[in-house]
């Protein structure tokens, strides 16, 4: 019976769109794994209109669709934007005028998303700015809700969608696709709301965790056992640049590409998935200090007992941590107290 | 003479917009227009040098790692720095992952569902088609999607995540590989062999790799039922829709030459121009401004010298993608260029019976997938576990480099200039900057806006299907194009 009630439910309907982005997101979530994209658009009951990479149509179909959405005839629930929202040159958004219409994409996107029930930006670009507004941001590159850390944006702070929702930040360079999926699933099941949303609207379900929650590294950074170059295995805090004590995001918690994460890949995290992660103010692989102290430590941690216990926890750092955190692979493995190797 | 403008056109990477002046029921001429600037050889210049490793494969999504591969490499020639045979196998390794599963997104996702268009309803294979290849529902997205996000695993393993990797390094790969994980790597690999080879080719990769002339693969065709395999059902509709007959290439291609090391890469650097091979000099690279969104430059100019200052106000200009030439000449990048190029005998007999088009542009590719997985299946074999997989050096404060590299789609090129520790200048040459080129200085147009010229319109069409066939056979990634 309940099956029966699923099949005649109406389609949740989305349409995406990119502007001044990669197309990485899109990439990224065709990795979509266990189950696959298709599997899980099905099972959220998702009918993709239109998706520039995936759909069959092209052109004036295409243009009557949006034409259709934007004066009513059409409803739409989901507008996708990936990409940042293009401005310029001096407000006339002729970096990117929309291929088939000499319409600028961010008047489509705004008559799009004030139609739509639901507006999600997809990627840091289209929720801040992202990596397009890096450098002088001399394209007026913006978010559809922040200017960088700015509230405003292409449609304000205060815009709400028909649903009566903020635009949905799912944030990150690129996004990990569970985590859009996830957020769809939510919003197709009608179960998505402002208590789902962190205070850059980014979803809960993602940032409610640290990067460094289940980073792989746990144990070099509980006895600042750190790594030097790029390539070895300590920890990444004090050397080379790693946000993951305070960078919101569960990447160490669910895999990426089945198997990794950037830190798993030895490489630092850059927090891509807050505003401004662009321009940190420093290289992107080096730590920043104040007398030798790294000057961005865990968000929530003092000061002083930082200090206090990473020098303690450094005079303690057992001789195997010493010697891992600064090779390329595991010369030291653990000790068993019962039997020697 | 009328006028089609056809956009957005999608199943490409980026926004994409085609204008067609149509006659007497074919295209007379095209103008390709890309419409999206994002200027990040701005963005990059003034930074410190390695930034641009974080920066560069944000240029482009499917594009990602031959951006940091690009990069990378244009960092170590200005540092003097070599790289490990661990870290020439692993960046080896990632970025064919990134090509080959470019290519199998292409053909699967971008290419093969306008076979399942309408108008092909009256063709005998049109039910199959259309069960097989519809965009989003056909069975064969619901085969290939799984098969495919299981051998980005490939890239878990390696590159921590795609895209918008950090691993890949002027000095080899960030990420050394354990005895345990080499296993893995092997076994993901025969995983995805399974699928190609039960799937896309219904034969073994070394079949495939091993066909060495028209005749041979006509013969292969023969050998089983078209609807065998997703590439014998290509070859059907190639041969009964006439797809040789459509997109015709100017003759000249080049290849900046992929994987392996510089000495010795697994495909070969060099040009191959009406049926000779011949030698590449970078040093005959030149931009030409005179029809795209730029100011107006002193006439062409080499990428060293390369400016990148944004007029959308420019009356004579249609496109922001600028217009590369080699020795003031028009080339065509891609799989089927770097086969050629590389000398493989089944591609150069096939463009000595047809040329370069629609046909011959997907088969290189479909080909090229099955000889990168046997290479790749290789390099995995040879990583030795606890020897380096990166060597570090330092950079200049004063300094230039040039990074050369072949993207799934075609030659990519980064070209650094870094002074006093900071970037000073980058320039990009994207593939399909040289494929979607706009006209140049004398008037000339890009690969694509000649292989469009003479396409077939059907009475009544607004989105030409020939069109769609020519544009899509080209594998374009706009986002690169303009980046």
């Amino acid at each position: 019976m309940s099956a029966m009630k699923a099949e005649e439910k109406a389609p949740v309907r989305l349409f995406w769109l990119q502007s001044g982005g990669c197309g990485g997101c899109s990439l990224s979530l065709l990795g979509a794994e266990a189950p696959d994209l298709v599997t899980v658009l099905e099972a959220a009951n998702i009918e993709v209109l239109w998706h520039p990479s995936l759909s069959v149509s092209s052109g004036a179909e295409v243009i009557d669709l949006m034409e259709r959405i934007s004066d009513g005839s059409e409803p739409l629930d989901i507008l996708c934007l990936e990409g940042s929202v293009m401005r310029g040159p001096n407000g006339t958004g002729k970096f990117h005028i929309m291929a088939g219409t000499d319409r600028p994409v961010m008047d489509w996107v705004e008559a799009l998303a004030k139609k739509s029930r639901y507006v999600i930006a997809v990627g840091s670009c289209a929720a801040f700015g992202g990596i397009t507004a890096a450098g002088s941001n001399e394209v007026d590159a913006c978010g559809l809700s922040y200017d960088g850390r700015k509230p405003g944006g292409l449609l304000g702070a205060d815009f709400r969608s028909a649903a009566g929702l903020p635009v949905i930040n799912v944030a990150g360079c690129p996004i990990h696709p569970g985590w859009l999926t996830e957020t769809l699933h939510q919003i197709a099941a009608g179960r998505f709301t402002t208590r789902d949303i962190d205070e850059w609207e980014r979803p809960l379900s993602y940032t409610m965790h640290l990067v460094h929650h289940g980073c792989a590294r746990n144990e070099f950074y509980e006895f600042k056992a750190s790594a030097e170059r790029l390539c070895d295995l300590g920890c990444m805090m004090e050397n080379l640049g790693c946000k993951g004590t305070q960078a919101r995001a569960d990447c160490n918690m669910r895999a990426w590409n089945g198997a990794g994460s950037c830190l798993d890949g030895n490489y630092p995290c850059i927090n891509c998935t807050a505003p401004g992660f662009e321009e940190p103010g420093h290289g992107f692989t080096e730590t920043p200090k104040i007398s030798g102290i790294p000057v961005g430590l865990p968000t929530d941690m003092p000061k002083a007992w930082f200090v206090a216990l990473a020098s303690l926890s450094k005079a303690a750092t057992p001789k195997r941590l010493k010697e891992n955190a600064v090779a390329d692979h595991f010369r030291q493995p653990p000790v068993d107290k019962q039997k020697k190797r | 003479m009328s006028r089609l403008i056809v956009g957005p056109f999608n199943r490409v990477e980026g926004d994409l917009e085609v204008k067609l002046d149509i006659q007497d029921g074919a295209v007379r001429q095209a103008q390709v227009v890309s419409p999206l600037y994002r200027g990040f050889e701005r963005i990059l210049t003034g930074k410190a040098p390695f930034d641009a490793l974080v920066y560069a494969p944000r240029i482009c999504g499917i594009c990602s790692v031959s951006q940091s591969v690009a990069a990378a490499k244009a960092l170590s020639a200005a540092m003097g720095l070599g790289m490990p045979a661990n870290g020439e196998r692993a960046v080896s390794l990632i970025h064919a992952t990134e090509n080959v599963a470019d290519h199998l997104t292409h053909f699967y996702l971008f290419f093969m569902p306008d076979f399942a268009r309408e108008v092909y309803a009256s063709e005998s294979w049109y039910e199959d088609a259309r069960d097989r290849f519809t965009a989003i529902k056909g069975t064969a997205a619901q085969d290939m999607l799984p098969a495919r996000a299981q051998f980005m695993h490939v890239l878990g393993l390696l590159a921590g995540k795609w895209p918008h990797t950090l691993t890949v390094q002027p000095g080899g790969s960030t990420r050394s590989v354990a005895a345990g994980e080499v296993a893995r790597l092997a076994a993901i690999l025969a995983a995805f062999r399974r699928f190609l080879e039960r799937h896309l080719y219904g034969d073994r990769l070394e079949r495939i790799a091993g066909l060495s002339s028209a005749d041979e693969l006509a013969a292969w065709a023969e050998e089983k039922p078209a609807i065998s395999s997703d590439f014998r059902r290509f070859l059907q509709y190639a041969q009964e829709l006439d797809l040789a007959a459509l997109g015709p290439s100017t003759g000249r291609y080049m290849s900046f030459g992929a994987y392996g090391t510089e000495s010795s890469p697994l495909f070969g650097r060099g040009l191959y121009v009406n049926g000779a091979p011949g030698e590449l000099d970078p040093q005959q690279i030149t931009e030409d401004l005179s029809h795209a969104w730029y100011a107006a430059s002193d006439g062409p100019l080499a990428p060293f010298e390369g400016a990148t200052q944004p007029d959308a106000e420019r009356s004579e200009a249609y496109s922001w993608c600028k217009a590369p030439r080699l020795s003031g000449d028009v080339v065509e990048v891609g799989a089927l260029a770097r086969q050629l190029v590389d000398g493989h005998p089944l591609i150069r007999d096939l463009v000595a019976a047809s040329g370069g088009n629609v046909f011959t542009r997907v088969v290189a590719r479909v080909l090229e997938i099955a000889m990168v997985v046997i290479a790749m299946e290789q390099w995995a074999n040879e990583l030795v576990p606890e020897q380096p997989f990166i060597a570090h050096g330092q950079l200049p404060e004063t300094g230039e480099g040039v990074g050369l590299t072949e993207a799934a789609r075609g030659s990519l090129g980064h070209w650094l200039r870094i002074e006093k520790g900071r970037i000073a200048n980058y320039q990009i040459i994207a593939p399909t900057t040289w494929n979607f080129s706009p006209r140049d200085e004398n008037g000339v147009p890009g690969a694509l806006e000649q292989a469009l010229a003479g396409a077939p319109v059907r009475p009544g069409e607004t989105e030409p299907v020939a069109v769609q066939h020519i544009v899509r056979s080209f594998d374009p990634c706009l986002v690169c194009t303009v980046h």
